[in-house]
């Protein structure tokens, strides 16, 4: 604050500093992640007082500048490590080259696979350096206010009560919600599944652009409950908002990971920042309850440090009921997201209001039994819950294969463009559909 | 007194034609360095990035994609929605900002300039934590919903749909009419409004016929931003979940992770294409129309003695205006020293922790922020002025075009940009550093992102005088820069002030670049720093105090350069 001067006097001396730190720090480690500083601050000062010679620089980017970030800079003006959760985001790095492979950097002590889910990239282009869980996140102080009952599993957020009090981002936004969604469809198969993610988005409030907006908005009350990652739930309780998080049994844990970046500035340096964050000693910060992650080191070689009530991955994974299918996931990759957005956020306004007029219709005709407002209900559902893309076409190589190609090829964006337009067109005729039958539903109770 | 270009001294149209043939070796000269100004840093380095919209898979040209666009059901329901939220947006930023500035110019008023500096406030939004103290204000469980729900139970969906888009865009921007529109209406000449009042004009037929019409270039400059900026807006769409608009269509296209979709690219293209449009029709409506009077600065439209019920009133109206302008900056200041607020009215545990936290780290960023976003509204209302003066002063072929050009920067995406800069620069040094690895990048993505507002403003100050004013000078022998220096600009300043403020107010809130382009921590600007805070649960607190500062940063500048130009205006009048 108290450097006076001009812009080129500055400049030349931010030159002058620039050139001299080239020469004489060899070892500076910079990192780009997308973590919060919490946790960033933590290993960073714990890294720098094991390794005096080494300092590490910090770079915070959302996922995608840190990915177009990485790619515009010249080999050996690059950053040298990347850490973030979203496992799509180093898929990306890997396949434009921009990562290497570090053999000689490990911690043999972690296992190979949480449950099925391997901990660290096959080809060993990068790591598993914590774990994540997702679940329910909710607001106690709103549900009190509104009358709700804490969730338990998925299922709780389809009621009728929750109309308007959910929040969730799309996958084609979150790694970790394509995650979710993935679970969802693999553990309930493609149809059921996505009836009930079709169903919590009607009664979602807002498709977040965002996936850090489900969280935020759950501690601001703006929001009663939402699917989120495991450690924005417990971050926010730790931080004393009236907030909670809970696992349902339809989840799965998958790691958050750490790369070394191909032309870093310095490999060597990062090597050893790379190896401490897999280290006993890196994966014992992730337990402060700052940070609250899970360690992908076995909980066995902690002793008594792990707090009580900690949340055990490996238990989670063993009562969770789906196998998770990564292959399966990577193949269907741009299709869960196209038909996600096309019939969900794209369409939000008007799957609210079929979801709404169904719930009326219920509300209706609770208590009274009619079998042809009961068929017209059912068929009110039906257009309205049922996915506009079959499991039987979903399972199709080929018509995959057409969402996997290169969109920028005139005629392969006009293809999928056209098939999303019709989802779109169609998807807005069935809410419609659905608002309609609900009413004649809702009608015959009177 | 009362004289427009008709009856000012005519110059013959030979001796016109030699004075524009000798001075045009110099136009010419300025024309090229801007123009090179803007290809280097605007049209290459997005060139590089828009390529994608005009390529097949194979690389070779195509418009296919365009195609694409034009026969997508989708995108031409976000380009409705988009055109009404712009429209509606500039109706009710209207009817904020004209009442405003019309009061406070035209009457004798206690705390005119108060309220003129506050009614600036709203533009510093900062990213983030601006949307998050919107919310705990008018959103769904926001303060005013949960009190009107306690006791009149029911509650206002203001923030929600497109509806609520139009709200927090109208809030937001309203400041460009307001300032341009408050320089504009000082500009004008007593003369015109006494002439108006003899011959009988009184009252809404005075302000409606002779004042607002005067009044005109400022307006028009203000409405046209407005306009632009909320056709091409991001943020505030995406904030509040509003999906099937032509900005969040593009951004979420471009901006997600793996798949590399053209579409993308092809709506930006097509955005700046309709700004462009926008802004030539904002000047069709001026052209062949003269606004310009020879009386300037001496006696401006009189100013009324208010009856003390009409003072009242007129209290009354500006107040609820403000309070409700300036809410969610009220919602801010509570969210800095909350410990902890929730579904509740007001937060209820008070703390300074949060201001302990910013000041251990952000005295850096306060520098950086006045650096470069200083540095880079002088870049824009030095380019500005020049640019008005060649469109308006000269007629060098093209000139036209610098306008379209610079104010098309407005509907490039920041991400875009800093992409296209990263690409363009990345091997060039300047004193064996890397170009990237400074913040010099940062510092000219503002200024080419910010230069629209400063543009319009300078041009709208420009139309206001005559050219008889400056051909007077020159006909007493001053050189054309003479003529420049101590005629154009002192009469400008009023306009380059404006200028200069919205550059630098926009600029200190920018973020989508400055996210892509910071390389040290120590290189960043407080809207990193919030966005730093707002990453992590814990962080809403000091997010919100960083955000505090950067408003009281900015109004104190902004402030500061007010002082700067009254004090040269003195100096000058004193020379006269």
């Amino acid at each position: 604050m108290l450097r006076r001067g001009f812009p080129m006097h500055r400049l030349a001396l931010a030159a002058a500093l620039a050139f001299a730190s080239t020469a004489a720090v060899a070892g500076t480690v910079t990192v780009i992640t997308s973590f919060p500083k919490e946790l960033t601050a933590t290993y960073k000062a714990a890294f720098e007082r094991a390794n005096p010679d080494i300092k590490v620089e910090i770079l915070n980017k959302n996922t995608v500048a840190g990915i177009a970030f990485v790619r515009e800079t010249a080999a050996g003006q690059r950053p040298d490590v990347f850490w973030a959760s979203a496992p799509d985001a180093f898929e990306v790095l890997k396949r434009d080259n921009l990562l290497q492979p570090a053999p000689d950097v490990d911690n043999k002590a972690i296992p190979a696979k949480i449950g099925n889910y391997p901990i660290n990239d096959p080809k060993g282009f990068y790591k598993g350096q914590a774990l994540a869980g997702y679940g329910i996140m909710y607001n106690t102080r709103y549900l009190k206010a509104n009358k709700l009952v804490a969730p338990k599993e998925w299922d709780d957020l389809l009621k009728r009560e929750w109309y308007g009090h959910v929040a969730m981002t799309s996958p084609s936004r979150s790694g970790t919600m394509h995650l979710t969604v993935e679970t969802i469809l693999q553990g309930e198969g493609w149809d059921a599944g996505w009836s009930k993610i079709l169903q919590m988005a009607g009664n979602s409030a807002q498709v977040t652009e965002r996936s850090f907006g489900v969280p935020d908005g759950i501690n601001n009350g703006q929001f009663g409950a939402g699917p989120v990652i495991d450690f924005f739930g417990l971050a926010g309780k730790y931080s004393g908002f009236p907030v909670d998080f809970v696992y349902p049994a339809m989840t799965s844990i998958v790691p958050a990971n750490i790369a070394l970046i191909a032309g870093g500035k310095n490999t060597p340096e990062a090597k050893k920042f790379v190896q401490f964050t897999l280290s006993q000693q890196g994966q014992e910060l992730l337990l402060d309850p700052k940070i609250s992650r899970l360690p992908v080191l076995a909980y066995a070689s902690f002793g008594n440090k792990i707090p009580a009530g900690y949340p055990d991955p490996q238990t989670i994974v063993k009562r969770a009921k789906v196998n998770f299918n990564a292959d399966l996931s990577e193949d269907r990759y741009a299709l869960v997201h196209s038909l996600f957005d096309q019939t969900i956020t794209f369409r939000l306004k008007e799957l609210q209001a079929a979801t709404r007029a169904i719930h009326e219709a219920e509300a209706k005709l609770a208590g009274r039994p009619n079998p042809q407002a009961a068929e017209l209900l059912k068929q009110a559902r039906s257009a309205a819950f049922t996915p506009i893309v079959s499991s039987s076409l979903a399972g199709q190589a080929e018509f995959l294969k057409l969402f996997a190609s290169n969109k920028k090829e005139v005629a392969v964006s006009k293809q999928i463009t056209g098939l999303e337009e019709s989802w779109n067109r169609k998807a807005r005729e069935n809410y419609a559909k659905a608002v309609e039958l609900a009413q004649q539903a809702a009608a015959l109770a009177k | 007194m009362i004289l427009d270009a008709d009856a000012a001294p005519r110059l013959g149209a030979r001796e016109r034609l030699r004075r524009h043939l000798g001075a045009s070796w110099r136009s010419f000269l300025v024309l090229g360095a801007i123009s090179a100004f803007l290809l280097a840093l605007l049209l290459i380095p997005v060139g590089t990035v828009f390529v994608t919209a005009f390529r097949d898979g194979d690389g070779s040209f195509t418009l296919g994609h365009f195609g694409t666009f034009f026969s997508t059901g989708l995108m031409r329901e976000s380009f409705g929605n988009s055109l009404y939220v712009a429209t509606a947006s500039v109706f009710f930023a209207s009817l904020i900002a004209v009442p405003l500035a019309y009061i406070t110019v035209r009457f004798q008023f206690r705390g005119a300039l108060l309220i003129q500096t506050l009614g600036i406030l709203p533009l510093i939004m900062p990213p983030f934590v601006g949307a998050v103290a919107m919310q705990l204000i008018f959103g769904r469980s926001g303060a005013v919903n949960l009190l009107l729900d306690e006791h009149l139970g029911w509650s206002l969906p203001i923030m929600q749909g497109l509806t609520g888009v139009i709200f927090v865009q109208t809030l937001h921007y309203f400041p460009f009419i307001l300032m341009n529109l408050i320089v504009a209406l000082r500009a004008i000449d007593g003369a015109m409004e006494e002439a108006a009042l003899n011959l009988g004009a009184r009252g809404w037929r005075l302000f409606a016929r002779v004042v607002f019409p005067l009044a005109m270039p400022g307006y028009l400059a203000g409405a046209a931003l407005v306009f632009v900026k909320v056709f091409d807006d991001l943020g505030t769409p995406l904030v509040l979940g509003q999906t099937n608009m032509l900005a969040p269509q593009a951004y979420l296209r471009i901006t997600q992770v793996g798949l590399e979709d053209p579409l993308g690219y092809v709506i930006s293209v097509i955005m700046i294409a309709f700004s462009i449009l926008a802004l030539w029709l904002s000047v069709r409506v001026m052209k062949g129309k003269d606004y310009s009077t020879l009386q300037k600065g001496g006696a401006g439209i009189a100013k009324r003695r208010l009856k003390p019920w009409e003072s009242a009133l007129a209290y009354g109206v500006i107040l609820l205006v403000l309070l409700v302008v300036l809410s969610p900056h009220l919602g801010l200041l509570l969210l800095s020293f909350a410990r902890m607020w929730s579904f509740s009215v007001l937060p209820e545990a008070w703390t300074l922790a949060n201001y302990a936290t910013v000041f251990q780290d952000s005295s850096g960023m306060i520098r950086n922020t006045l650096l470069y976003c200083g540095l880079a509204a002088l870049i824009d209302v030095v380019i500005g002025t020049t640019i008005a003066y060649l469109i308006l002063r000269t007629r060098i072929p093209g000139r036209q075009w610098l306008d379209f050009v610079a104010s098309a920067a407005i509907a490039v995406p920041g991400i875009v940009l800093a992409i296209g800069y990263l690409r363009t620069f990345q091997t060039l040094e300047l004193w064996g550093v890397p170009v990237t690895q400074t913040w010099i990048l940062i510092m000219l993505a503002y200024s080419v992102r910010r230069l629209p507002y400063a543009l319009r403003s300078c041009m709208a100050a420009l139309q206001q005088i005559n050219v008889s004013l400056e051909e007077a000078a020159e006909m007493l022998g001053a050189s054309k820069w003479r003529s420049v220096r101590r005629i154009v600009i002192p009469l400008m300043a009023g306009g380059i002030l404006a200028g200069f403020v919205s550059s630098f107010i926009t600029a200190a809130v920018e973020l989508s670049a400055t996210i892509l382009l910071v390389v040290k921590e120590s290189q960043a600007p407080m809207s990193y720093g919030i966005y730093l805070y707002m990453q992590s649960v814990s962080g809403r607190g000091p997010g919100a105090a960083l955000g505090v500062l950067l408003v009281l940063t900015v109004a104190v500048g902004t402030y500061l350069s007010h002082l700067l130009v009254e004090r040269a205006n003195k100096t000058l009048e004193h020379a006269r």
